[in-house]
């Protein structure tokens, strides 16, 4: 119960201070962003898009990790618990995506423009959008659990190429681009303090969120499978 | 094992030889898809970047049309449960990745062949980093394409979901390779082309290793 309270109050510290706190060129109250040259205003909705983005990931890294229990165990749980973890990944990524575009027409002037960093979010909803092609066309309960987890596996060990490596060695336009020096300041952690600790905040505030969704959602459908065992027998 | 691994390769062959399904579709596929860019393009003057690109979306699609082959064709004859019993999951995942290595040779040799007839800008200006980046590429493109289609031919609607699975698996194989041979067209010497070749390579060694332990869950029923 104590956490639900925590997360309120956080999430409501993050709404306004990452929407309402000021960005000056000198910030001395605690309240007062500094201000990064070639972000500007933009700057604020790290706030907002990085926690989606990072959600984005987990949730994948958290289905990985079920599906892996699953081929071990063999328990129809832990292929649930894959399962919503991707649900809300996709949720998470599409949120991602569309506050990364909207911040892109702004920043850069254009909504997309296959930037390295737009390019990876793009193959990581690809393959959300197979995972939950290839479980729609498999009728069996236990093969489709087996061959969804496979695909999970495959997919997590092609996602570091897309997130680490190819941002990093190709030029882009996104902060923290190989040949990124105006914006740098968000990826190396040069923001000030204020900024820094808000942005963590929103980190946790945004996990906890997650954890709580995922928490619900595998057990509403593991209630669901129970009772419908109950109901047909 | 080996010994075993080559039967299956060869068993393979033989049945592939016997009905050509695969390499007929292949080739004529790879026809069509070359001469549709081509009528496309008409008289126009395509540059360097363009034509690798175009390349590497041959060589995607015709794998998508012919890889798939070596395990749907087990699963519709029903002859996968013979083959459970006979041999061990590795073995049979080594006969079909050689088979499937063959074939992408073959199909990659005549894409590259008719694009060095008719695209006027397919101009190798550095062949061993071409040669090198063409016999990475297949590899990487041969093992992914494998064990996609071992997941493909126990499921459903298995042509449509074919190119779905894979493109996001050999995207990053793709991207590179599309670089590369930007590169071999523009005759960059190897020293500055470190990152893309050890990714490509990394690539390989990690889809290879991933696809064997994970072979056994997929080839049980």
């Amino acid at each position: 119960m104590y956490w639900k309270i925590i997360l309120f109050v956080l999430m409501t510290f993050v709404s306004i201070a990452g929407i309402a706190f000021p960005i000056v060129e000198k910030p001395s109250a605690w309240y007062e962003f500094p201000f990064i040259p070639g972000l500007e205003e933009n700057a604020k909705i790290i706030f907002f898009h990085v926690p989606t983005a990072w959600l984005a990931v987990i949730a994948f890294l958290m289905a990985f990790l079920y599906s892996i229990k699953y081929l071990r165990s063999k328990n129809i749980n832990d292929d649930i618990k894959a399962y919503v973890a991707n649900q809300l990944g996709i949720i998470f990524c599409i949120l991602a995506t569309v506050t990364g575009a909207v911040w892109a027409r702004f920043a850069w002037g254009a909504f997309w423009s296959w930037d390295p960093r737009q390019t990876s979010i793009f193959a990581l909803l690809l393959i959300y959008g197979a995972w939950f092609a290839l479980r729609s066309s498999i009728e069996s309960e236990e093969k489709r659990a087996t061959l969804s987890s496979v695909y999970s596996i495959i997919a997590f060990f092609t996602v570091p190429f897309f997130i680490f490596i190819m941002p990093r060695i190709m030029t882009g336009l996104h902060p923290g681009s190989a040949d990124d020096e105006t914006s740098g300041p968000i990826v190396n952690f040069k923001m000030n303090e204020n900024m820094l600790l808000v942005f963590f905040i929103s980190l946790i505030a945004f996990t906890i969120l997650y954890f709580w969704m995922w928490n619900l959602g595998y057990k509403s459908i593991i209630y669901k499978d129970k009772l419908n065992k109950k109901l047909l027998r | 094992m080996f010994q075993k691994s080559y039967n299956i390769f060869i068993k393979d062959i033989k049945s592939e030889l016997r009905t050509r399904y695969a390499i007929n579709a292949l080739v004529m596929f790879i026809l069509v898809a070359i001469s549709v860019i081509l009528f496309s393009i008409g008289n126009e003057k395509v540059n360097s970047d363009l034509t690798a690109g175009l390349y590497w979306v041959v060589i995607f699609f015709s794998a998508m049309s012919g890889l798939s082959r070596a395990f749907v064709a087990e699963e519709e004859k029903g002859t996968n449960l013979t083959l459970q019993l006979i041999a061990s999951p590795d073995t049979v995942f080594t006969g079909k990745l050689i088979f499937n290595l063959i074939l992408t040779f073959f199909m990659n040799i005549v894409i590259t062949f008719l694009y060095s007839a008719f695209f006027e800008s397919f101009y190798i200006k550095n062949p061993a980093l071409f040669i090198l980046t063409f016999v990475l590429g297949n590899i990487g493109l041969a093992i992914s394409s494998t064990i996609i289609a071992s997941i493909i031919a126990k499921a459903g609607a298995k042509g449509t979901l074919y190119p779905v699975l894979s493109f996001p698996i050999l995207l990053p194989l793709i991207l590179t390779c599309v670089q590369l041979t930007i590169f071999s067209f523009d005759g960059t010497n190897f020293e500055s082309v470190f990152y893309e070749l050890s990714i490509v390579v990394s690539y390989n060694i990690i889809m290879i290793t991933v696809s064997y332990l994970l072979f056994d869950f997929i080839w049980k029923d």
